[in-house]
């Protein structure tokens, strides 16, 4: 379990875990303040809610959870997450997109 | 049969006797023993579950719905399915046989996180006891799929109690998911490289994958559902401007992955029964070995196929059709390769041997029935009825219990040090497999004449075929009782096993049966390729007077 190699104990400085906790309030208080983005943008304050929860999450990952200085194999495993996420986004779209190229009777 | 019993002298140090206190097993972090208490708990459900099958049975003797109301068999087809699936089929083979076997195969001393071990017990037990305290309180009456709005918005059952209790089900799998990941990369032998896993290993690696990757979606969705029936806030219900094929989107990404969670182990175990008791390696390890990955993978592709008739989108429909044929390829490739290894080898019939037979035969069945659920047309017939009833069980209950009691023989003296009586052991499987086709093969007619599922009132020309199966049902519990008594029995009174009683080859069998708590004396180091056993000679590898041939006498 412990080949001396493999125990990667990286010493994040507090310094940085407070940088990045201070970047994800800038970002909350970003997050409401574009829903309130004069005019009704519905699609636009989806985009912008949609990218800074990318960010965050990002963010989170990489300090929160040591992923940054882990192992490339902890780097394959953090993507197949996103991945999946993404089979899981695609196909599910795939019927949303389509329900109109080929109509069945009773269904509309 | 001769029966040796260990004399007071031969008693040797190991993980059964190293500590005999209820808190010595409930605090325990060896692996092993948790397998047992997993192998106990798993054995309550499966009971539990086993009755309310037999209740449903016993319902379906009448084309009348006389012996429960209506209400009650939702109740009762609900939490049988419920019980069966999430208390028993996915955590069988990982939890008992995995834990067990998974640093043993690896040359580990234990999984990479017992502690994380132990929590997944627990954490199973508390979803356990919570699904079965929502059961004896009302029960639960949505179909084991949970489907809105009927589930979020109509049910006066303990909808909520059971998910909570499910929810942390799943947890308990992810546990166990991640600690197999981990130790499978982190703690193989020396010389233990990927190419000389055992195949074992390498469908529990790919199943693990799958609980990692699935399990969380399932237990998000199902909170969704539990936030919108208390909360009412409208996620799937249309009423409250939710959708609810998005709710079966999310709900079959995880559970149709699950069957696969609950037939890979079974995999597993087959390819480790096969080449031993056919004294030959396995025929296209490499290609055995990725057909476990290609199907985790695959598997994760093909969930519509459960939703062409509920108003998914028919080109959707279209490409998950065709993904679920790709599926039936890995598939197809194991089943070929078992039987090349068969052919030519010394197969001796065992017990365990008996159950790979049933396994073999009773998975094609249940996966050639599958392409005609795949295909568009034919579903639209077949969605819904007995039909669908019988293929999954097919896949489940012969795919899965089959594998599971398969391994359970195979490794019983490795677990225990005392060997199985053999001829009763055998009965049992030929009972099981001839319970097993007379309660659902008969299904498959009724499915294919328009029988619905979840109905307790049919017309009476389908009464033979109901009472057919119901027949099948009563001698399959028979059959299920027998291990339980007879493997009791052998704790005290069965052969002494030795270390090796099959000549098997892998780690697990260099050690001592049972084994010491750290497994091995020392770190084993592996010099060959696995399944080498055309480089052992069988009587060379069973010790004079413990191996199986000389416990049967």
């Amino acid at each position: 379990m412990t080949n001396g190699h493999d125990t990667h104990s990286h010493i994040v400085p507090v310094k940085v875990y407070l940088l990045v906790y201070v970047t994800l309030l800038v970002l909350l208080v970003a997050t409401v303040g574009a829903a309130y983005l004069p005019g009704h943008h519905t699609l636009l304050n989806n985009v912008i809610a949609l990218t800074i929860a990318v960010v965050k999450a990002v963010l989170v990952m990489l300090y929160f959870m040591h992923v940054r200085y882990s192992t490339r194999l902890t780097w394959l495993w953090a993507s197949a997450g996103f991945f999946w996420l993404v089979i899981m986004f695609i196909l599910t779209l795939g019927d949303y997109f389509t329900r109109h190229w080929v109509p069945v009777l009773g269904w509309e | 049969m001769s029966v040796a019993v260990a004399k007071p002298g031969e008693v040797k140090h190991n993980y059964l006797n190293a500590g005999d206190t209820v808190l010595s097993w409930l605090l325990t972090t060896d692996h092993k023993r948790i397998a047992v208490l997993y192998l106990v708990s798993v054995t309550l459900f499966f009971a539990v579950g086993g009755l309310l099958a037999l209740l449903i049975r016993l319902e379906l003797l009448t084309p009348q719905g006389d012996l429960m109301t209506s209400e009650n068999y939702n109740r009762v087809f609900t939490m049988h399915g419920v019980v069966m699936i999430f208390l028993f089929l996915i955590p069988a083979i990982p939890a008992v046989l995995g834990n067990f076997l998974v640093p043993l195969m690896v040359g580990a001393r234990d999984l990479a996180f017992p502690r994380l071990n132990l929590a997944s017990w627990y954490v199973y037990m508390a979803g356990g006891l919570i699904a079965t305290w929502a059961m004896v309180n009302g029960g639960v009456d949505t179909g084991w799929t949970f489907y809105p709005p009927y589930s979020s918005s109509y049910s006066t059952s303990q909808v909520t109690l059971t998910i909570i209790g499910a929810f942390l089900i799943g947890f308990s799998s992810i546990f166990t998911g991640i600690n197999f990941i981990v130790t499978i990369h982190k703690m193989r032998a020396p010389g233990l490289t990927w190419f000389r896993l055992p195949l074992f290993i390498w469908a529990h690696y790919a199943t693990s994958v799958i609980i990692v990757l699935g399990t969380p979606v399932v237990a998000i969705t199902l909170l969704l559902v539990a936030v919108e029936r208390v909360f009412r806030l409208g996620i799937f219900d249309p009423a409250l401007g939710g959708d609810p094929i998005l709710f079966q989107h999310l709900f079959w990404f995880y559970s149709h992955p699950a069957v696969y969670i609950m037939i890979l182990p079974a995999m597993g175990v087959i390819s480790e029964v096969v080449a031993c008791f056919s004294r030959k390696r396995v025929f296209g390890y490499h290609f055995v070995a990725f057909s476990s990955v290609a199907i985790a993978v695959i598997g994760f592709l093909v969930w519509g196929h459960h939703m062409f008739t509920t108003g998914q989108s028919v080109y959707a429909g279209m490409v998950f059709s065709l993904l679920s044929f790709l599926v039936a390829v890995p598939s197809a490739v194991k089943v070929f390769n078992w039987t090349a290894t068969m052919y030519k080898g010394h197969i001796e019939f065992r017990a365990p041997m008996l159950y790979v037979m049933g396994f073999l035969g009773l998975f094609v069945i249940g996966g050639l029935t599958g392409l005609f659920l795949a295909s568009l047309a034919t579903d639209i017939h077949l969605q819904d009825t007995y039909f669908v009833v019988a293929h999954f069980h097919y896949i489940m209950v012969g795919g899965t219990i089959f594998g599971y009691l398969a391994g359970l023989h195979f490794w019983w003296p490795k677990m225990t040090g005392r060997m199985y009586p053999e001829g009763i052991a055998k009965l049992a499987a030929l009972i099981i497999f001839a319970g097993f086709n007379l309660t659902f093969l008969p299904q498959f007619v009724l499915g294919y004449l328009g029988m619905p599922r979840r109905y307790h009132w049919y017309p009476e020309e389908w009464q033979m075929l109901h009472v057919m199966s119901s027949a099948g049902a009563a001698l399959l519990g028979i059959g299920y009782i027998l291990p339980i008594f007879y493997l009791l029995w052998s704790l005290r009174n069965g052969a002494i096993a030795g270390p090796n009683p099959w000549g098997a080859t892998g780690l697990e069998w260099k050690t001592d049966s049972p084994p010491i708590t750290h497994n091995f004396e020392e770190t084993p180091i592996v010099t060959e390729e696995p399944y080498a056993y055309e480089n052992h000679h069988h009587q060379e590898e069973v010790a004079s007077g413990t191996g199986a041939s000389a416990a049967e006498g």
